[in-house]
C-alpha cells in the first residue's frame, strides 16, 4: 500500500533515545523512518530533568555514561540554543563523614575512568553554592557534567536526521513488531532493522522485556537566577535510584537557562499513573528545602510526572533481541535516558553495522534477559 | 515558617471568591447557622463587578448583601489565595490549601462552593505588550484600586456590555476618551439591545453608561490592530475592515469577552465544557458536594450571579424547595447571557490581527511566529514554553484556544503559583484538623 | 465625604503618597511608573488585566519577590522595588 521506498531502518519512538538512534542510523547511510505514537519528544523524555551525568553504580553504566557525556561534549558546538546546553557540572552533596568517604571512592572510580573531578570541603562547597544550608561535610564536583533541555535535544536530534534522509511519522502508533516489520493498523512497514526504543511502552511491543514505569515527580520554581549554579545531588541519591522499593526521595536540584530552578526527585512503582501524589511530592520539596533553606520562599510554577523505565539489574536493553528478526531493542534507561541515549545509539549503530563498539556492550545486551519461558513464546 | 506553623481551618462549606455569586452562596449558608469560610485573593470582598474606589459608594445591591454578608458570621479572608483543593477518600472532606503573602493555612470542609469568577480573553496584536495597554475589566479594576486616569487619552476597543460602563467609569475620572469600539458588527448589536426589551431597567442602564461618555464616539464593527510607541504606548491602529486609522493615546482598554476561571473546578475532577464547569440545576458540579455559581458556570453577569449563588446554596444545605423558586429568574438570566455570548464573540478577523513577531506568551516572550497551528497546546509548551510561565497560560492559553481551536492542557497542582513553604504547610496526611463543634453538615 | 488619608509608601526608594485603600499597582501607575518589570526578552512591562492573572504586576514588596501589586494595598511604609530579586 506504501508508494515509498523501503526504510533500511524503522526506529519505533521518537523520544531522545530514539531520536539519537535515528540519527546515528541515518548518519551510517541507512534510510531511516521514525514512528512515533504521540509527538516528538513528548513521552518520558519531556518529563526528563536533562541532567548529562556520569555515573558509577555499575562499571558497565559508568562506561555508558562516560562515553555519552563525551559524545553530547562533541556535539555541543553544533546544538542549536533551544537545546539550552549548560556546562554547569554536578555537585554530588555530602552530608556526613561517610558519605564523603562515599564520594572519595566515587572520586577514584571517576579517576580511574579519566573522568575529571574532585573533592571539595565545606568552606569551597558554600562559595560555589550558598543558598546549601550548613554543616555538610563536602562534596565531589564533576565539571563536565551538564544540563540540556531533553524534548528540544531530541528534535534538534531529528532534524539532523532527517538532514540525512529520515522521515519522522508522528500520530503514529505502532501495533507489533514481527520479523523485520511493524504494523500500524492495517499498514506494514519492512525493514531489515527495526529498533525498539518505546520507552516504558517498549514492553508493549516486545513483551518479555523486563522494563516497569518507576514514576517520578517533579517541581519547577519561577525565576531565582543564581540561587543555584550546578546540579546539585545528593550522595544517598545513590542508595535511592537503585533500590526497586516503593516510594523514594532524594535531593537533587537544577538550574536551568532560564533562571528557574528543577527540584526533583522521587521514584515509585505504581503502574500508570500519572497524577501528582502529595504526599510523594511535599516529601520530595521537603528534602529540598533541608538541603537550601532559602528554597522555601521560593513559588512553584508547576509540577509533572513521567515514567522511567526501569530494569531489575538497572542497566539498559541495547542490542539484538534474538526471537524477532532484525529486531533491536534500545530501551530500558531508567533515570540516564538523556545522558545515554548517543551512547546508546553509538552501540546500536555499531551492532547494526556488526562493528565493534568503542566499550563492551555485553552487559546491555537484551539476550541476559531471556529465561527459558520467554524463549519458548 | 516551619509546618508547624501552618494554619489549620475547619468548615462546613468552603466558597471560594467574594465577588457577588460567592458573597450571595457564603452569606445564605452561613444565615442557617453553618460555618462558612470565605476566601478571596483580592484586598477586599465585591470580585470585580462590585469592586468600589475607597470613599465612593458601591451600588445599592453590593452594599445589601456585603451588609448581609457581615452579619452572617462568615469568616471571610481576603488576600487569600488557593493553590490547591483536593479531596481526601479516607476523611470525604475538601481540602484547600491557600496562601497569604508568605503564610499558608488549610482549609477542611466537606463541601466548597466555587465561585471563582471570570477573567478577561486577551488577543495579542502587534504592540500590545506596552505599558499603557490595559484591559477592559482591567481598566475598571485599576481605576476602583486607585489609580487615576485624569487627563488620560484612553482609546476603548473590545467586546461586550461592559465597554460602556468602563468608559462612563473612566470619564467619571477626568479620561479624555477617544473612542469607544466594539468588535461586534452593529446589527448584531442592534438586535442584542432590541432583544433587552423585556428588561427595561437594564436598556435605561445602558442608556445612562452612554450618557456618561457622551463626549466619545461609540463604534460598531471596529477593533484595534496595532498599539505603537517607543518605550510606552503612544497611538492605536483601528479599523473596521476596510479603512484603518490612527489615533495618538497613552492608555488602550482591550479586552474581548469574559472566560470562566475553572482551573479549581478542572483540578476536582469536575466536567466542564464550553469552558465552563458543568452543573446541574442545583448548581452542584459532577463532583458530589463541590458547586459552581456564577460566572465559573458559564459567563452571566451580576444578576445571575446573585441567582446562582443563592440556588447553590440554598441546595447545598438542604432546601432544594427555596431554590426552585428562583428557577425562572436563573432561566430569563441564562437567556440573555446566551444571547450576550453569542452577540459579542470575538470575530474571525481578530484571528489575524498578530503578526508572527507578536508576542502571544507574555511570560516567556513566545511569539506567535514560533508556534504552529497544528500543534496541541501540550506541544507548545513543551517546545516553546508558551503557558509555561507564572500565569499558567490564562492569558496565552486563552489566546491559542481562540487563535488555533485548541483545547485547554489538563491542570495540575499548584493551581496558582505557590511557595515551596506552602505546599509543604500541607501537613493533612499526619495532623487532622479538630471536629467542628454543632456542625449538622458533618456526620 | 472627607477624603481617605494617605499612606507612604516607598518605590525603588523615593515616597509615593496615596490614598488609603490603593493597591501597589494603581499606585504605581498614578504616579506614572510604568515599568513594573523586565520580560524574558527585556521589554518593560506594566499591568495588564489589573485583578491577579496575568502576573505582569510582579513586584519585590518588602522583600518579597513575586508579589502581584494589583492585589496588595498600599499601607505606611511599605517598600516597593521594580527589580523583582536577583531576577535577569
Amino acid at each position: 500500500m506504501t508508494t515509498q521506498p523501503r526504510a533500511d531502518a524503522i526506529v519505533v519512538g521518537a523520544g531522545i533515545v530514539g531520536a539519537a538512534c535515528a540519527r546515528a542510523l541515518a548518519r551510517e547511510g541507512m534510510l531511516v523512518t521514525v514512528v512515533e505514537s504521540q509527538f516528538v519528544g513528548g513521552g518520558t523524555t519531556a518529563a526528563g530533568m536533562g541532567h548529562l551525568v556520569v555515573m558509577d553504580d555499575s562499571p558497565s553504566q559508568l562506561a555508558l555514561t562516560a562515553l555519552s557525556v563525551e559524545l553530547w561534549r562533541d556535539l555541543r558546538p553544533s546544538l542549536g540554543a533551544s537545546v539550552e546546553f549548560d556546562p554547569c557540572g554536578t555537585l554530588w552533596i555530602a552530608e556526613d563523614a561517610s558519605q564523603l568517604d562515599a564520594a572519595r571512592e566515587k572520586a577514584r572510580a571517576y579517576h580511574a575512568h579519566g573522568i575529571a573531578c574532585e573533592i571539595i570541603g565545606p568552606s569551597r562547597l558554600a562559595e560555589l553554592e550558598p543558598n546549601l544550608r550548613g554543616g555538610l561535610a563536602g562534596a565531589l564536583l564533576v565539571r563536565e557534567d551538564a544540563v540540556i533541555y531533553p524534548t528540544s535535544a531530541a528534535r534538534w536530534l531529528l532534524d539532523d536526521a532527517r538532514a540525512h534522509g529520515a522521515t519522522v511519522r508522528e500520530s503514529c502508533t505502532v501495533d507489533e513488531i514481527s520479523d523485520r516489520a511493524v504494523r500500524i493498523g492495517h499498514e506494514v512497514l519492512e525493514a531489515d532493522v527495526i529498533v525498539n526504543a518505546a520507552g516504558p511502552g517498549s514492553v508493549h511491543l516486545t513483551p518479555g522485556l523486563p522494563i516497569v514505569p518507576r514514576k517520578g515527580h517533579l517541581a519547577i520554581t519561577d525565576r531565582a537566577p543564581g540561587f543555584c549554579r550546578h546540579q546539585l545531588v545528593e550522595l544517598g541519591y545513590l542508595a535511592s535510584a537503585h533500590v526497586m522499593t516503593n516510594e523514594s526521595v532524594a535531593f537533587n536540584v537544577q538550574p536551568r537557562r532560564t533562571g528557574q530552578i528543577l527540584i526533583g526527585s522521587s521514584r515509585e512503582l505504581v503502574e500508570w499513573d500519572a497524577s501528582i501524589n502529595r504526599d510523594v511530592l511535599r516529601q520530595m520539596l521537603d528534602r529540598a528545602v533541608q538541603y537550601m533553606p532559602a528554597l522555601s520562599r521560593v513559588p512553584v510554577l508547576r509540577t509533572w510526572t513521567g515514567f522511567r523505565p526501569a530494569t531489575p539489574d538497572k542497566l539498559p536493553l541495547i542490542g539484538r533481541w534474538g526471537t524477532i528478526a532484525g529486531l533491536f531493542i534500545a530501551a530500558g534507561h531508567e533515570g540516564l535516558g538523556i545522558t545515554t541515549s548517543l551512547g546508546t545509539a553509538r552501540l546500536i549503530a555499531d551492532l547494526v553495522a556488526g562493528r565493534r563498539p568503542p566499550i563492551d556492550a555485553t552487559a546491555f545486551a537484551p539476550a541476559r534477559v531471556l529465561t527459558p519461558s520467554v524463549v519458548s513464546h | 515558617m516551619t509546618p508547624s506553623d501552618a494554619e489549620l481551618v475547619s468548615a462546613d462549606v468552603l466558597v471560594v471568591g467574594a465577588g457577588p455569586a460567592g458573597i450571595a452562596a457564603a452569606a445564605t449558608i452561613a444565615e442557617s447557622g453553618r460555618r462558612v469560610v470565605l476566601v478571596d485573593q483580592s484586598p477586599t470582598v465585591g470580585g470585580q463587578i462590585w469592586r468600589h474606589r475607597h470613599g465612593s459608594t458601591p451600588p445599592a445591591a453590593a452594599r445589601r448583601w456585603i451588609a448581609r454578608l457581615q452579619r452572617s458570621g462568615t469568616e471571610v479572608r481576603c488576600e487569600t489565595t488557593v493553590v490547591d483543593l483536593y479531596a481526601s477518600a479516607e476523611s470525604g472532606l475538601f481540602s484547600a490549601v491557600v496562601e497569604r503573602g508568605t503564610s499558608a493555612a488549610v482549609i477542611h470542609a466537606p463541601c466548597v462552593v466555587l465561585a471563582t469568577g471570570a477573567r478577561e480573553r486577551f488577543l495579542p496584536f502587534r504592540g500590545w505588550t506596552l505599558p499603557g495597554v490595559i484591559g477592559v475589566g482591567g481598566a475598571q479594576a485599576l481605576l476602583k484600586s486607585g489609580m487615576s486616569f485624569a487627563g488620560k487619552r484612553v482609546v476603548i476597543a473590545g467586546s461586550g456590555p461592559l465597554l460602556l460602563p468602563v468608559a462612563a467609569a473612566l470619564v467619571e475620572d477626568g479620561a479624555r476618551v477617544q473612542l469607544v469600539a466594539e468588535q461586534a458588527d452593529g446589527r448584531a448589536v442592534a438586535r442584542f439591545a432590541l432583544g433587552l426589551w423585556r428588561r427595561p431597567a437594564t436598556l435605561a442602564q445602558a442608556a445612562r453608561y452612554r450618557a456618561g461618555f457622551l463626549g466619545a464616539p461609540y463604534r460598531v464593527g471596529q477593533w484595534v490592530t496595532a498599539a505603537r510607541g517607543a518605550e510606552r504606548l503612544e497611538e492605536v491602529t483601528i479599523t473596521d475592515g476596510r479603512r484603518e486609522r490612527v489615533l495618538p493615546c497613552d492608555t488602550l482598554c482591550s479586552a474581548y469577552g469574559l472566560v470562566p476561571n475553572i482551573q479549581l473546578a478542572r483540578l476536582l475532577g469536575c466536567r466542564v465544557a464550553n469552558g465552563a464547569a458543568v452543573v446541574d440545576a442545583r448548581q452542584e458540579t459532577s463532583v458530589a458536594r463541590v458547586y459552581a455559581v456564577g460566572e465559573a458556570s458559564g459567563i452571566g453577569g451580576v444578576e445571575l450571579a446573585l441567582v446562582e449563588g443563592q440556588i447553590g446554596a440554598l441546595c447545598a444545605i438542604g432546601r432544594d424547595g427555596e431554590a426552585r423558586r428562583l428557577h425562572s429568574d436563573r432561566a430569563s438570566l441564562a437567556a440573555i447571557a446566551a444571547a450576550m455570548e453569542q452577540t459579542f464573540a470575538p470575530r474571525e478577523e481578530l484571528r489575524a490581527i498578530a503578526t508572527p513577531d507578536t508576542i502571544v506568551c507574555r511570560c516567556e516572550d513566545v511569539t506567535m511566529g514560533a508556534i504552529r497551528a497544528e500543534w496541541t497546546m501540550r506541544q507548545a509548551k513543551l517546545y516553546t514554553r508558551a503557558g509555561m510561565g507564572p500565569c499558567q497560560g490564562r492569558v496565552c492559553g486563552t489566546a491559542l484556544e481562540f487563535l488555533h481551536g485548541w483545547h485547554a492542557d489538563t491542570g495540575r497542582t499548584p493551581a496558582e503559583p505557590a511557595l515551596v513553604s506552602t505546599i509543604l504547610a500541607d501537613r493533612s496526611g499526619s495532623a487532622r484538623p479538630a471536629t467542628p463543634q454543632g456542625s449538622a453538615a458533618h456526620d | 465625604m472627607s477624603s481617605p488619608a494617605l499612606v507612604a509608601i516607598v518605590v525603588d526608594g523615593r515616597e509615593l503618597r496615596v490614598p488609603a485603600g490603593t493597591t501597589v499597582a494603581a499606585a504605581l501607575l498614578s504616579a506614572g511608573i510604568d515599568t513594573f518589570r523586565r520580560s524574558v526578552t527585556g521589554e518593560i512591562r506594566a499591568p495588564l488585566c489589573g485583578m491577579g492573572v496575568c502576573y505582569e504586576c510582579r513586584l519585590t514588596i518588602d522583600g518579597v519577590s513575586h508579589r502581584r501589586a494589583c492585589l496588595v494595598l498600599a499601607v505606611d511604609g511599605l517598600s516597593v522595588s521594580t527589580t523583582p530579586a536577583g531576577a535577569a
